[in-house]
């Protein structure tokens, strides 16, 4: 448009609405009291440079299709195109020059999404120089980011793949109240880190329950007790809110110098205003139930309960609060708070109606999240419960995009959402079933049979004994 | 004691297993004792001599010694003996022995029947490298007896690490056996998944030797030590971290230990006369722990990854002829061929394929195979982070192996019949072998599946109830959403 042509006053109106516009748009020109602090504060300082992967129109014909929305299509086809979701039907026309992959005798999933990892801050080799999870200094350090720890040459991402997964959120460990920033990392080979994270996905905040803070802590001016531990919460979270209203008066009157500004309470003023919503490691019930009582106190979301071995117990609650459980098959018993842990947590929540999700926290246990999801299916199928493998799939796909909030991007396989898929060259909830093709937005990253795409980190080349094996890890 | 006469047997050789012919033998030189004082006399024996007229009895219902016989009838059985799979077979346990393993029905009068219906039935199963016994929860010091003791303080906090171990006076002559706890929930929350026996091993500590693991059995007790001074756990991996001791100076300390126990065996008596011996550095405890080690009977188990070390580890027990089964070998299939020259067994977990250390670079989802493949003995050990509680994780380890390339039934061996031999148990567990114990499990499907699990345990003959502490937690909390018991906080 060229506004030379237009007539004077339409020109005019055009000034005016864009200045308008600029004055919205632009944090601080228009900035009043009540409004969300997320706006505010300065955007975040390591954008994603993610870009999705070259990709050719590929057509999957003829597999047994787990869509992710409870949904198993026999003899079904998935069209993947400009890197979408383009088509989940039976006789899908392939667009020409696509990639036609047979399906028959093989099963299609989205790629599966381990909501708690740790790849990247607890990287392989483990030695000194890599522990870079736990900001262990002090109980509350909500100001440190875990995507400022990810090394992108740990080889467990490689392995990863192998095992379907596309997407990961990388945690900050357990030893504090407040740990940090999670980062929500596409599966890809990148040598930054801001080139695997994953565009659009919120932040989360880990918080730790329990043991750990305690057990961290309790030598060191505390916390020495749960008591302890919950008063920590509350005392961070009321700091976050004379922080919040103080930027909110320095934005309402301009008066003076405006605050100091303060990276932790920033976060957790982010979290007060819902922007950035939190993943709590919680193992028992009664934490859980406490844990939600203070999120309402202070009007922050939790997202979902981490670990939580004993979410059966609570089922109930966490579908009412709609807050997800993150659940291990068949982990317990390495601690006090995870001795009730049992194999059927993960079914009798789903059961219960809430949103139930598996996780790895291991860079061993997510190369096979899709037999921790058989484990969990078997053990519910054993109690009675009629479990479908076309539900049972969520638990490692929909779910743990919902708890991330990414579900509108990926976490099934419905038209328009990123190519995530996994073509598994069998039931992919058999222990001798392999992903045999991993897409990640289209992109063909995974092939189990083709050398050249088994990838390893710069840390595994020239490395003569990972030299003779297979590539990431195989 | 009553006494139960029975219907004569057929003596056809399907019946009474001329391919069983040595295991019977076997079994009867090894049983005969038992089988006096019970009155006993069983198929496989009359196949070897003529009986008397066929008669075959056993205690009955008294309840002395044992319970009544049973009959698993019209099951595939996976013997790993002689007699290899039987599509459709059947398998008699009396007295808590397998009495006979069949192609065709015989009858039973007053044998608990069990239609099988055509599952799966195996021998039970064994976890190598575990701490099964020894370990109620990790963190909590005074049920964790896998070790010396525990420095929580040191724990990572993340919880994925395990805890540093104090360093004791005793190492050698720490005997997991000690501390088998036969009332530990663990216990039948592997037993009823299938797990019948464990080699129990202290913790790899933060010295050379961590001590003399144990076998034990999963049953109901009250004594599960089946076997004491199994293998005597040593690790030659540095530990990494500040003053940590080096692969050089971890080599001196064996060594001095080694030749000091080989010194101290030789003139034991002159030791305890004051001034009598040289001054060792080694208390005399341990010393003395190490003994069959050094004469070359009791194995040293030996902890290491790095191929280089575990060549170096094949050669000195060679030259100074110790029996040797290495524990960890994540880069064991580099060193396939001479592992198997020598008849060195490997005990891994097939699910590491990570470089965790400098150690692993090699690490690779195909060292089983390869092992296997190469004709090293091969048996399993649980998840590694968690050898006690995960002690069920053992089908899925074995699953996975077969995963990547594996020969199935090698797999199912490497949890029965492998650590059996490398155990010293073959006598009497790890096949479905008359005259061995009646360690047996009845599958819903595949065993090494998943998906899959056990419909029906025994050990030693008696029947385990399908209970654990997890299970009665699942009873309790089954209804938990329709009853709504939180329903009282919000």
């Amino acid at each position: 448009m060229d506004i030379s042509k237009l007539p004077a006053w339409g020109a005019a109106v055009i000034v005016v609405a864009t200045l308008a516009l600029a004055w919205w748009l632009i944090p601080g020109l228009h900035q009043g009291g009540d409004k969300q602090v997320a706006d505010q504060f300065p955007a975040d300082p390591f954008p994603s440079t993610y870009k999705p992967r070259p990709s050719q129109p590929t057509l999957i014909r003829g597999a047994t299709v787990l869509t992710g929305t409870d949904k198993e299509l026999a003899n079904a086809d998935v069209l993947m195109q400009g890197g979408k979701i383009a088509g989940v039907g039976v006789h899908l026309d392939a667009p020409s020059g696509a990639v036609v992959i047979d399906g028959k005798g093989k099963f299609v999933t989205p790629g599966i999404i381990d909501i708690h990892s740790h790849l990247g801050v607890y990287p392989s080799p483990s030695n000194e120089a890599t522990q870079d999870g736990n900001e262990a200094t002090k109980p509350v350090t909500a100001e440190v980011r875990a995507e400022n720890s990810v090394w992108p040459q740990d080889p467990g991402f490689t392995r990863a793949l192998a095992g379907g997964v596309t997407t990961m959120e990388i945690l900050p460990g357990s030893a504090n109240l407040i740990g940090g920033r999670s980062a929500v990392l596409k599966n890809v080979w990148a040598t930054t880190t801001q080139a695997m994270k994953f565009p659009g996905a919120p932040y989360d905040l880990k918080m730790a329950c329990g043991e750990n803070p305690k057990r961290v802590y309790g030598q060191k001016g505390g916390p020495q007790t749960q008591m302890g531990d919950i008063a920590g919460y509350r005392a961070a979270f009321a700091k976050a809110q004379a922080y919040r209203n103080t930027w909110r008066k320095y934005w309402k009157t301009k008066a003076g110098d405006p605050p100091d500004r303060d990276l932790g309470l920033e976060t957790l003023a982010l979290v007060l205003d819902k922007q950035i919503p939190v993943q709590m490691h919680c193992y028992r019930a009664d934490q859980m139930a406490t844990m939600i009582d203070v999120a309402k106190e202070f009007g922050f979301r939790i997202a979902a309960f981490h670990h939580a071995s004993e979410a059966y117990k609570v089922a109930d609650l966490l579908r009412r609060n709609d807050v997800c459980a993150v659940m291990w098959a068949d982990w317990w018993g390495f601690k006090m708070e995870a001795y009730d842990g049992i194999p059927e947590d993960i079914a009798m929540v789903d059961h219960a109606g809430a949103c139930a999700t598996i996780h790895s926290d291991d860079p061993i246990g997510i190369q096979r999240l899709n037999q921790e999801v058989a484990l969990a299916m078997a053990a519910g199928r054993r109690m009675g419960y009629r479990i479908t493998r076309a539900h049972a799939v969520a638990w490692m796909t929909r779910n743990p995009a919902k708890a991330l909030g990414i579900l509108k991007q990926t976490g099934t396989l419905e038209n328009g959402k990123m190519a995530d898929v996994v073509v598994w060259d069998g039931d992919p909830f058999s222990v001798y079933s392999h992903a045999q093709k991993v897409f990640v937005d289209g992109a063909l990253l995974y092939d189990r049979d083709n050398p050249e795409l088994s990838p390893r980190s710069d840390f595994e080349l020239g490395q003569e004994s990972n030299g003779h094996t297979g590539g990431a890890g195989q | 004691m009553k006494i139960i006469a029975l219907s004569p047997l057929p003596s056809s050789p399907a019946s009474c297993g001329r391919p069983n012919f040595l295991g019977a033998k076997k079994w009867v030189a090894r049983t005969s004792r038992a089988m006096t004082a019970v009155g006993l006399m069983l198929c496989g024996s009359s196949a070897l001599a003529q009986p008397p007229a066929g008669v075959v009895a056993y205690v009955g219902n008294t309840g002395i010694p044992g319970p009544a016989p049973v009959l698993i009838q019209n099951a595939k059985i996976y013997t790993l003996g002689s007699q290899g799979t039987l599509a459709n077979g059947e398998l008699l346990i009396m007295s808590g022995k397998i009495a006979r393993v069949d192609i065709n029905s015989l009858p039973m009068p007053g044998a608990k029947i069990i239609d099988a219906k055509g599952k799966p039935v195996t021998p039970g199963l064994m976890v190598s490298n575990s701490e099964l016994g020894a370990i109620e929860i990790d963190l909590v010091g005074e049920t964790n007896d896998s070790g010396p003791g525990q420095d929580l303080s040191a724990f990572d906090a993340d919880g994925t690490d395990s805890p540093t171990l104090k360093e004791t006076i005793a190492s050698a002559a720490f005997d997991v056996s000690d501390a088998i706890n036969p009332n530990s929930t663990l216990i039948a929350v592997a037993r009823i998944r299938g797990v019948t026996r464990s080699l129990t091993a202290p913790a790899i500590g933060s010295g050379v030797f961590s001590g003399h693991a144990a076998v034990i059995d999963l049953g109901l007790g009250p004594n599960l030590v089946e076997k004491t001074r199994v293998g005597m756990v040593a690790n030659l991996e540095p530990a990494g971290g500040p003053g940590a001791p080096s692969r050089p100076l971890i080599w001196a300390q064996f060594r001095e230990m080694m030749d000091d126990a080989r010194e101290y065996q030789a003139q034991r008596a002159a030791y305890h006369r004051p001034g009598g011996a040289r001054d060792q550095r080694s208390s005399r405890i341990d010393l003395d722990a190490l003994a069959d080690v050094v004469e070359g009977r009791e194995p040293l188990l030996v902890y290491v990854n790095r191929v280089s070390t575990i060549r170096q580890v094949l050669a000195y027990c060679r030259a100074n002829k110790i029996k040797l089964v290495i524990l960890g070998g994540s880069e064991a299939w580099m060193a396939a061929s001479d592992l198997a020259a020598a008849h060195v067994p490997v005990v891994i977990d097939t699910e590491l394929n990570l470089p965790n250390t400098f150690s692993d670079i090699g690490a690779t989802l195909k060292n089983a195979a390869r092992l296997d493949a190469a004709g090293v003995l091969v048996a399993f050990q649980p998840q590694s982070n968690g050898l006690a509680h995960y002690a069920r994780t053992i089908t899925q380890i074995a699953g996975n192996a077969v995963a990547n390339g594996m020969k199935w039934d090698h797999a199912l061996a490497a949890i029965t019949r492998n650590p059996a031999e490398i155990w010293g148990l073959a006598d009497s567990y790890g096949t479905l072998e008359p005259g061995k114990d009646a360690d047996v499990v009845i599958w819903d499907g595949d065993p090494l599946e998943v998906t899959s699990a056990p419909t029906a345990v025994f050990i030693k003959g008696q029947q385990m109830p399908m209970t654990s502490r997890q299970t009665a937690l699942r009873e309790r909390y089954r209804d938990a959403a329709q009853q709504n018991p939180s329903a009282g906080y919000h």
